[in-house]
């Protein structure tokens, strides 16, 4: 019998895979191509206070091997997420990790607070580095005061895991990473995207919107990797990997390189049933090498 | 439920410019196409290029399960796909997005396609003449040869008018210049359009000065073409549409309709729709083109 829970800081997932906030909707999206019953956990759209527009088009970009997006946190906010997402995904017996937020300390304490009174979320994925938005995002994150102040505001609102999302746009991530750990934080989401931008030499305009936007994708898993073996010996809270995992070859890398819980994200828009495929695949991977548990693998790469 | 798996290159020719015609085999994906939807192809099986492209149905035969694809070779993704042989596997999603609909009152209407923008519209005109409703077709390309399917849609027995930049064929100049004259003429209770974002633009300057109703057909840069990414959006009109007397320099988002102090004016709110899922079809009431 082959054991795949894992315990991301107090989060019981009956799996190590779950998605990507901003590349699975609220979960209605891809239900059509994935039983969303079988995921160790759903993430969702980034959420604020507010209803947010977003940024103006374009907001992609395909690049080598990867994606630049500056979508710029558009979502219905909160309120609507509760009354409206929420009850669907109660449907499903799959912990919801609501990725939030916000421009100021005070939002993520109001966010945080009715989340934690709304009747079906798991975890609070605390968005500290989205390069997307001019205020709040990548300016939490890439400030340890700064952001640890917002993990101590989440922390002191919730009785929920609380799982830091931090930027690699930064010099020397472990720093950030024991910061937040010190305020509190149940768990660390590694990565956030990275800050990047691409030119149109005919039009000799940049591509993007908002100019600059984040990449994603294969391109940047060895960065990620990198990021979570750092992390991993830094720092003692479970991390949730991610960062260009389009199989369950690229998962099991995270996992050795110390990553509880992995995530797949821009894969879901070249194949919708990515999640299944890397579930299945780590699966057969553990069943291949005898074994028994999944936290077995978890930065074995290193101890 | 939309199909997403593996299909069959029935065909892959040739037959224009840059124009390529794919026709694939896919009978639980064809059964639930309608005229105006999409589907999302990969272009092969690697990380590079990495995200699938959506192309328009131009074909629905629900007898043979098969749809066909006419596409313009513009980068390495399409570039790709045309280089596929027949027999060769494609993985493709789909149906995605929301079609035409044929309002009741329709009787006489205007299908008006720019460039490549012309391939969605071709299940629409076997619609419409499936239900015995008048039409007029109206497409405009840059000269004769960019003129795509004028002989298929003529052994439909539909009339076909063409505008071309260098009047090479039909009406000189451009389409929309085209459907203006022919308003007046015609006198259509309707119409449907797809084309680049300009076109539309100006066609809609048009549309809206005879008072005439229709739905467009959008183009967007697209993500994952499910609704999840929100990156393929359009401005449309707010369905809580906000009525902003400025003055106070009230902002009405954090964003871009910022209305400046001191200044009489009064701005349309708007949200964004995703292009993959609550389009590509919309209302042509309902969008909003960027000056």
């Amino acid at each position: 019998m082959i054991n795949l829970a894992v315990d991301l800081g107090g989060l019981k997932m009956k799996n190590p895979v779950t998605t990507a906030s901003g590349t699975f909707g609220f979960g209605p999206e891809y239900a059509p191509y994935v039983d969303l019953n079988r995921l160790g956990a759903i993430t969702v759209k980034g959420t604020t206070l507010e209803p947010r527009k977003g940024n103006a088009t374009p907001r992609i970009a395909e690049t080598p091997a990867g994606i630049l997006n500056c979508i710029g946190l558009q979502n219905p906010g909160v309120d609507e997420f509760i009354a409206k997402s929420l009850p669907y995904l109660r449907k499903y017996d799959t912990p919801v990790i609501v990725n939030i937020a916000g421009n100021s300390t005070d939002d993520y304490a109001e966010i945080t607070r009715r989340l934690t009174a709304a009747d079906g979320v798991s975890a609070l994925e605390v968005n500290i580095s989205c390069p997307n938005v001019k205020q709040g995002g990548m300016v939490f994150g890439t400030n340890c005061a700064a952001a640890s102040e917002v993990i101590r505001v989440v922390r002191q609102n919730t009785t929920l895991p609380v799982i830091a999302k931090l930027s690699p746009n930064v010099t020397d991530i472990t720093e950030i990473a024991c910061g937040v750990a010190d305020a509190g934080a149940d768990a660390l989401a590694l990565i956030n995207t990275l800050l990047g931008m691409k030119i149109d030499i005919k039009a000799r305009k940049p591509v993007l919107g908002n100019i600059m936007g984040g990449l994603s994708g294969p391109a940047i898993r060895p960065v990620a990797v990198r990021i979570v073996w750092q992390v991993a010996q830094a720092v003692k809270l479970p991390i949730l990997g991610m960062g260009g995992i389009t199989t369950a070859e690229d998962a099991l890398e995270f996992i050795l390189a110390g990553a509880t819980a992995i995530a797949v994200g821009t894969a879901n828009f070249v194949n919708p049933r990515a999640t299944m495929d890397v579930l299945d695949g780590i699966e057969r991977y553990m069943r291949d090498n005898g074994v028994k548990d999944v936290g077995e693998l978890v930065g074995a790469a290193w101890q | 439920m939309p199909y997403s798996g593996i299909a069959e290159v029935v065909v892959n020719k040739k037959v224009g410019p840059e124009h390529f015609l794919m026709r694939v085999l896919v009978p639980e994906l064809t059964k639930e196409a309608k005229p105006g939807q999409f589907v999302h192809v990969r272009c092969h099986g690697e990380m590079d290029p990495l995200l699938r492209r959506p192309l328009s149905l131009h074909g629905i035969d629900y007898e043979h399960g098969t749809i066909s694809l006419l596409y313009q070779v513009v980068g390495r993704g399409t570039r790709l796909l045309a280089e596929m042989p027949t027999g060769a596997e494609v993985d493709i999603m789909g149906p995605l997005g929301r079609g035409f609909t044929i309002p009741e009152k329709a009787q006489n209407v205007f299908v008006i396609g720019g460039g490549i923008g012309v391939a969605p519209l071709f299940p629409l005109v076997q619609a419409l003449k499936h239900y015995k409703i008048e039409q007029t077709i109206l497409l405009g390309a840059r000269s004769a040869d960019w003129v795509i399917g004028t002989g298929q849609l003529a052994s439909l027995g539909v009339k076909v008018e063409a505008a071309t930049d260098d009047g090479s064929l039909g009406y000189k100049g451009f389409v929309t210049d085209l459907v203006g004259k022919r308003i007046k003429v015609i006198k259509p209770d309707y119409f449907f359009a797809c084309g680049p974002n300009p076109m539309l633009k100006a066609l809609l300057e048009v549309t809206r000065k005879s008072g005439l109703d229709g739905q467009v057909s959008l183009e967007e840069r697209m993500g994952c073409g499910v609704g999840a990414c929100l990156a393929c959006v359009c401005k449309t009109v707010a369905s809580s549409e906000l009525l902003v007397a400025s003055g106070n320099g009230k902002t009405v988002d954090s964003g871009e309709w910022r209305v400046g102090s001191g200044t009489e004016k009064t701005v349309r709110e708007f949200e964004y729709k995703k292009v993959c899922s609550d389009g590509p079809v919309f209302g042509a009431g309902e969008v909003i083109f960027d000056d």
